[in-house]
């Protein structure tokens, strides 16, 4: 499959995003943030980063990006989209995923090999984990705290919308431990950690994070 | 020219972690009696010609769209009446 990683100015791990894309068996296409235009891809990742030098609110300025009309419209007929990070971020700015980011409640900057397990593996991003796998990935950011109304939480909850969760230590203030979500139709997903980093044995905390690219198949949506 | 203020807050059930390192530090600094801090944030519109509703409603759809993150935060709207460039009492008081 044909995997687009968009890069916005202040976009810091699209190349790594890339790599991993192509450890999981597909072609990364890079994307630009002020094109119209997705180039054919099948799937779309928003890699994460410090977009618009996070001003204003972290992916606030992103999600108004040209690309990002076209991603919106994608996703909306089942294109896959997998958002890492700022790239979560931006996805609920641009309301594809619901909730919000915010700083962490230790104000400081958190980097660290994370433990996680996989809830929801019906997403064509989480389909090679076994359900309830632990895996551990890295993690690093500085607003990674999602936050939601509990009317909201509850229903991620109740549909199976929690993609992942922080294990042992909740490393930013997220509740209910939420690391990742999922919107309705599944197609999209947002993750705080970031699985790019944690693909290959020489480098990162391990190859865990290898399933969220090589999951991708044809017959998702095609 | 007229200034239309956008004061943008985090709602009060989200958590404020740089409000509550605000109020941390107020103590270890000799002030007391403070009991809650919340920090949002400003936006100083310069507008083109009179400020009129329809004008408003822009700001508002500017501030919903843009400025702020309705799931996250609310804000407010008002003309800022004051006469520019008039030096700000509270700001130079405590200057040297």
């Amino acid at each position: 499959m044909k995997v687009g990683v968009v890069t916005f100015p202040g976009s810091l791990d699209d190349v790594d995003a890339r790599r991993a894309v192509g450890l999981g068996g597909h072609e990364a296409v890079a994307l630009w943030h002020g094109d119209h235009d997705l180039r054919g891809v099948d799937a779309v990742v928003l890699p994460g980063g410090f977009s618009y030098g996070d001003y204003l609110r972290c992916g606030a300025i992103s999600r108004f990006a040209p690309v990002m009309t076209e991603v919106v419209e994608a996703a909306g007929r089942g294109m896959p989209v997998l958002g890492i990070c700022n790239g979560f971020q931006v996805l609920c700015e641009s309301h594809l995923l619901p909730g919000a980011l915010i700083r962490n409640d230790h104000q400081r900057f958190v980097c660290r090999d994370q433990r996680l397990r996989v809830e929801n593996t019906r997403t064509p991003w989480t389909g090679a984990y076994a359900e309830g796998a632990e895996i551990t990935v890295v993690l690093k950011n500085g607003e990674g705290g999602f936050v939601a109304d509990d009317a909201t939480l509850d229903r991620l909850e109740g549909q199976g919308q929690v993609v992942a969760r922080y294990l042992g230590v909740n490393p930013n203030g997220s509740m209910r431990d939420i690391a990742g979500v999922a919107n309705e139709r599944g197609n999209v997903v947002g993750l705080m950690p970031h699985p790019e980093h944690s693909v290959e044995a020489l480098t990162g905390s391990g190859t865990d994070g290898l399933g969220f690219f090589t999951s991708l198949v044809e017959s998702v949506w095609a | 020219m007229p200034r239309v203020v956008v004061d943008v807050m985090p709602k009060p059930e989200i958590l404020d972690p740089q409000g509550k390192a605000v109020l941390g530090a107020l103590p270890r600094l000799g002030f007391s009696g403070v009991t809650d801090v919340r920090q949002g944030k400003r936006f100083e519109l310069e507008v083109a010609g009179e400020v009129t509703d329809a004008v408003l409603e822009d700001v508002r759809r500017m501030a919903e769209t843009l400025l702020s993150n309705p799931v996250i935060e609310s804000f407010t709207v008002h003309v800022d009446d004051a006469v520019q460039d008039q030096p700000a009492v509270t700001g130079t008081a405590a200057g040297a």
